[in-house]
């Protein structure tokens, strides 16, 4: 206990030096599923919510009161639990999302980072994120957090603007947010990023651009901006289907996205993922993980995971999905250890997949080397740079395969989902048509201990 | 559109298919055991027909427009005889099929013999059930042919309607003995004194003669099979002629073969006889011969005058073609008039939803074509839609009953392009005419359509329609009829309310949606009906639908010139709604020849990602862009421009399905 609870304070010393300048920019080492040493990212799951957003359909509860101590008992008994049958010997990063984590209190905080710090090895510097609401977000309680060893935070502010944080059924007005936001800078100098989100029913082009210059005036080295997305089932999109709210136009949606990537790129951010922005390197390196298609374990009610099970001996990657509901989880957890509520094995090429889709979204791409390690038999070159889409995609300025691997260019990124659908396709086809002559051989490559790909 | 329910009717009729619904497998659950197609005799004793001899027999049909009540009629007529027992369940005894019932018309024409003792003498009465509508006026034409006499009916609350009329001028141009009866006079809003004016003005029938029934209620029904044996007079033939039997109808039975309905113009026919068919010249001997009570009863014998069925080894329908003439071997005799061929007067494209259903679908359509020699079919294929069939029929009515038989009895769920006309070219290349191997061509795909240069005339097919509407409903059918390029050719007060209308109208003018129109704003009151008339001189045209400049073989249509612009127009905007944005501008464009007469334009996509994608959001993304790849596959390329199937489907579907 004692060893784990000084882990936050060392890292707190060494805030300073953090890995962020460069550091997650930078590709890090291989990730294998099994090949030694297992790392993962952990994602953390809050739940609870104060009030739910119009806009919002994800995994989220209003309770009258949350049974913390219960909740915290369960996200730790997970965690180890998950850690233990993942076999992790790293975990790379941990990021509390939600839900609203920021009603959490710290020691919640503080005693899954102590689980996971026990159960693994939890570097020095290892990137802690915490999605925070402006609403709950005062100095004092910010500075509870960065004491349990919380050092980036994410503020959802959303809108600087009231009549559109109010349309987005959000608690708190443009100048809390902007107090948030100063309040976290100060205590998270250059791990502080901020969500906003753009094409709202009735924005328009001027509206949005000034929403930009004000975020820039308030922000620090990391901006997610988000096209609002009408999910079904929300208030939101319920009102804009009734007409009582006007549905964006499709030609200002990209409009607003093209002058916030350049305005943004003015100011110095790099536009290192469809929706995320940093500069000084301040990327985010939980989020890249995903998008790197690396091991992360998932915990909490309704997370997902991606991870090998070497407890059990498994070799292969898990897609595992937590039990939704929060009672019907703690319940699971405390009779199992772990609420999963369901797993599935993905196959060679639904991997494949997954880190065409996920990597694709970045400005890095898909490098050589991380491909291969999902396919050491065909390498992008053979998958998709013969004849065929992703040629063709090429030739028309959308996509580039070089000696730095595949990616979008400038233009591809902005209509990634148009072009994913003929890469998958190809991709399909050409590991079938590989597949299937030298019939028996992916099969022997995996059993072949260590091999992650084909 | 609809198929279910008599609002969807279009021409409210009774189709008649040279075969019978596909009766021994498809007989629908409901149906009492005892209206089935037995096997075997029903009673043990085989009747003896030669004590009808031709003074007792009296051979009719029952005409109607639909729902005026025929099929009640011939139920409470099958009771009154004897034929069927007396019970609630009666109800459309001769409509077997699901459709026929759900829609009230009858697909397939039964026919019954009924006995009946009028004054001490025993009578023969043989209900010759034609199919009513004229998408079939051939088959109905054969089917009064074998009649003397019928029975007109008439709704007391209605009057008469556009099929009422285009039947009666189908029964006076056979010179048959027409009993007007009106029906449904127990309704509340029965006006039959109206109707008997309105029959006498449009018919030239005394109001005198008409007979008022109510057939649900069995009133006055015994009046008309009096009426049946005084007005109508018995077959002019002789037993001692040689054998001359017409061929009214045909079914297939699925263990027997073909089962042929037949009336004897002269002789008679017997078990073991030898025949031959007088227009295919084959020769088989007869396994059987009986009535129809309805169901099929074996006699000894069918004499002249007798209307029955037959059962020859014959293995197809084509072998027992309507209207053909059956004799004894080595005894040929005159064929009876008017025998033709079938014509297809619409066709449409059919294919599976999906492909893998194919062969399915393929049996489906032998099964269905197998009672219906009428539906010509010809395997087809589209870039787009797959391997299929170009279907013709007789009619749309036809069309859609055969449609829908294809989902309610097969189960098959199909993809059926818009309806098409057969048009003609007059060719005036020398070389055109010598690799057609005559001078005047029928184009049914467009892509055989000739250019111009080489064509002296095109043709395209007319009818003639009838129109009865409430006069307030006047002024806007005429304007429809002639947005439709329609010529009138008759205008007639049928009484001081109701209008009769008779337009020549373009066939292609009336195919898609003609129907749909005059009903809604007619609100529901305007029947309509039509015949064919023949071919006329058109401005026809082929237009071409472009994407990015390449033309989409699938979607060239031939159009009348003063057309093109309009329909290029709708199709080209109903295009840009249903293709996909991609990510280059797509030029969607209609031209004739090298002119361009519409153009849409679909602009790229300028953003289209999906802003949020975290741990929590990959599977369910996956599962999204795998099915996206998946249709990838279904791709239609037009050049670089992606058509997914759907698109094809819905902008190749008939209008009315929007």
């Amino acid at each position: 206990m004692a060893a784990a609870r000084g882990w936050p304070r060392r890292l707190a010393a060494a805030a300073g030096a953090l890995p962020g300048r460069g550091g997650p920019g930078r590709a890090p080492g291989p990730a294998p599923d099994t090949a030694a040493p297992a790392t993962a990212a952990l994602y953390v799951h809050w739940p609870y919510c104060r009030k739910r957003c119009s806009y919002c359909n994800f995994n989220t509860y209003v309770v009258p009161a949350v049974d913390e101590a219960a909740v915290r008992a369960c996200l730790v008994r997970e965690a180890q639990t998950l850690l233990r049958l993942s076999q992790v010997h790293s975990v790379t990063s941990v990021f509390f999302g939600g839900g609203t984590p920021s009603l959490a209190s710290p020691g919640t905080v503080a005693a899954v980072l102590e689980a996971v710090a026990g159960a693994a090895h939890l570097p020095a510097g290892a990137e802690v994120t915490l999605e925070a609401n402006p609403s709950s977000a005062s100095a004092s309680v910010l500075d509870g957090f960065r004491a349990a060893g919380v050092n980036r935070l994410s503020i959802g502010v959303q809108s600087l603007d009231d009549a559109e944080l109010r349309m987005l059924g959000r608690e708190h007005t443009a100048a809390e947010a902007r107090k948030a936001v100063e309040a976290a800078r100060g205590l998270f100098p250059g791990r502080t990023s901020i969500d906003l989100l753009f094409g709202l029913p009735g924005q328009s082009r001027d509206a949005w651009a000034q929403r930009l210059e004000a975020t820039l005036r308030l922000c620090d080295d990391h901006i997610s901006l988000y096209q609002l997305t009408l999910e079904r089932g929300t208030a939101l999109a319920a009102q804009v289907r009734a007409g009582a709210l006007p549905a964006p136009p499709q030609d200002l949606l990209a409009d607003m996205y093209h002058t916030a990537r350049n305005v943004l790129g003015a100011a110095g951010f790099r536009h290192y993922e469809v929706s995320n922005f940093a500069r000084k390197g301040a990327l985010s390196t939980h989020n890249l993980s995903y998008w790197r298609a690396e091991q992360y374990i998932g915990v909490g009610p309704g997370a997902h995971g991606r991870f090998v099970l070497r407890a059990e001996g498994g070799c292969s990657r898990e897609a595992r999905v937590q039990t939704p509901e929060p009672v019907a989880w703690m319940r699971e957890v405390q009779s199992q250890g772990h609420g999963t509520r369901s797993r599935a094995v993905l196959s060679p090429l639904e991997q494949l997949e997954e880190l065409l889709t996920l990597g694709l979204r970045t400005d890095e791409g898909i490098t050589h080397e991380r491909w291969g390690h999902f396919s050491p038999q065909l390498n992008l070159q053979a998958v998709f740079g013969e004849p065929g889409e992703a040629r063709a995609l090429q030739q028309e300025g959308w996509l580039v395969l070089d000696s730095g691997g595949l990616r979008c260019t400038w233009a591809g990124l902005a209509v990634l989902d148009s072009l994913l659908p003929a890469l998958l396709w190809q991709l399909q086809r050409v590991l079938g048509a590989a597949r299937c002559p030298p019939r028996g051989a992916p099969a022997e490559e995996r059993a072949g201990g260590g091999a992650r790909g084909l | 559109m609809a198929l279910a329910g008599r609002a969807a009717l279009r021409w409210g009729a009774r189709l008649p298919s040279p075969g019978p619904a596909a009766a021994p497998l498809c007989r629908p659950a409901w149906l009492p055991a005892a209206c089935g197609r037995p096997y075997s005799s029903r009673g043990k004793e085989e009747i003896d027909m030669s004590t009808y001899p031709v003074e007792s027999i009296r051979n009719f049909s029952i005409i109607a427009h639909v729902d005026h009540g025929k099929s009640t009629l011939a139920d409470r007529l099958l009771e009154i005889t004897g034929t069927i027992s007396k019970t609630d369940h009666n109800k459309q005894v001769l409509d077997k099929l699901q459709v026929e019932r759900e829609r009230g018309i009858t697909v397939k024409a039964q026919s019954a013999s009924l006995f009946y003792n009028h004054e001490g003498i025993n009578y023969l009465l043989s209900l010759i059930d034609t199919p009513g509508h004229v998408d079939f006026s051939y088959e109905v034409s054969r089917s009064l042919s074998a009649c003397q006499g019928v029975i007109l009916v008439v709704d007391a609350n209605e009057g008469i309607q556009a099929q009422t009329v285009a039947n009666f001028y189908l029964a006076f141009e056979a010179q048959l003995s027409i009993i007007p009866v009106i029906n449904k006079i127990d309704l509340k809003n029965a006006d039959p004194e109206r109707v008997e004016k309105q029959i006498e003005k449009l018919f030239d029938i005394p109001t005198d003669e008409c007979i008022r029934i109510s057939a649900k209620q069995g009133t006055n029904v015994e009046k008309v099979l009096q009426k049946v044996i005084e007005k109508i007079p018995p077959p002019q033939c002789n037993t001692a002629d040689p054998l001359k039997a017409l061929v009214f109808d045909s079914t297939f039975d699925h263990y027997r073969g073909v089962v042929a309905n037949i009336a004897l113009f002269g002789g008679e026919i017997a078990k073991g006889h030898k025949i031959v068919s007088a227009h295919t010249k084959k020769r088989y001997e007869v396994n059987e011969v009986g009535i129809l009570t309805p169901n099929e009863q074996p006699t000894h014998k069918l004499y002249a005058g007798q209307v029955g069925y037959l059962i020859a080894g014959m293995k197809e329908v084509t072998e027992a073609q309507i209207g053909d003439t059956l004799f004894l071997y080595k005894q040929p005799v005159e064929p009876l008039p008017g025998f033709k061929s079938v014509k297809p007067m619409v066709f449409a494209g059919m294919y599976p939803v999906d492909q893998t259903e194919y062969n399915n679908l393929k049996s489906a359509l032998e099964r269905l074509t197998l009672n219906d020699s009428s539906v010509t079919v010809h395997r087809d294929s589209s870039l787009a839609l797959g391997a299929g069939w170009r279907l013709g029929f007789l009619g749309l009515l036809h069309m859609e009953v055969f449609n829908q038989r294809l989902e309610q009895e097969y189960n098959m769920s199909v993809i059926l392009t818009a309806p098409t006309v057969p048009y003609k070219a007059v060719l005036s290349s020398a070389k055109l005419i010598k690799e057609y191997g005559k001078d005047q061509i029928t184009i049914i795909n467009p892509a055989q359509f000739p250019d111009k240069l080489s064509v002296s005339e095109y043709l395209e097919p007319i009818v003639l329609g009838t129109i009865v509407t409430p006069h307030e409903y006047i002024g806007k059918i005429i304007t429809l009829c002639q947005d439709r390029r329609a010529v009138q050719k008759d205008l007639l007060y049928i009484d001081e309310n109701r209008v009769m209308l008779k337009y020549l109208f373009p066939l292609n003018e009336i195919v898609v949606d003609f129907y749909d129109a005059l009903k809604s704003l007619s609100s529901g009151y305007a029947s309509f009906d039509y015949e064919d008339a023949g071919y006329q001189s058109a401005d026809l045209i082929k237009m071409d639908i472009l994407l990015n400049g390449n033309p989409v073989e699938e979607l060239a249509t031939i159009i009348h010139k003063d057309k093109a612009y309009a329909a290029g127009k709708l199709l080209c905007e109903h295009l840009k709604e249903t293709i996909p944005r991609q990510l280059f501008e797509i030029a969607i464009q209609a031209a004739i020849g090298k002119k361009i007469i519409a153009r849409e334009t679909l602009k790229p996509y300028r953003k289209n990602v999906v802003a949020k994608c975290y741990g929590g959001d990959i599977t369910r993304r996956m599962k999204l862009l795998r099915r996206q790849a998946e249709g990838k596959r279904l791709m239609r390329k037009i050049g670089n421009v992606e058509v997914p199937r759907d698109a094809f489907i819905r902008v190749l579907k008939r209008e009315t399905d929007k």
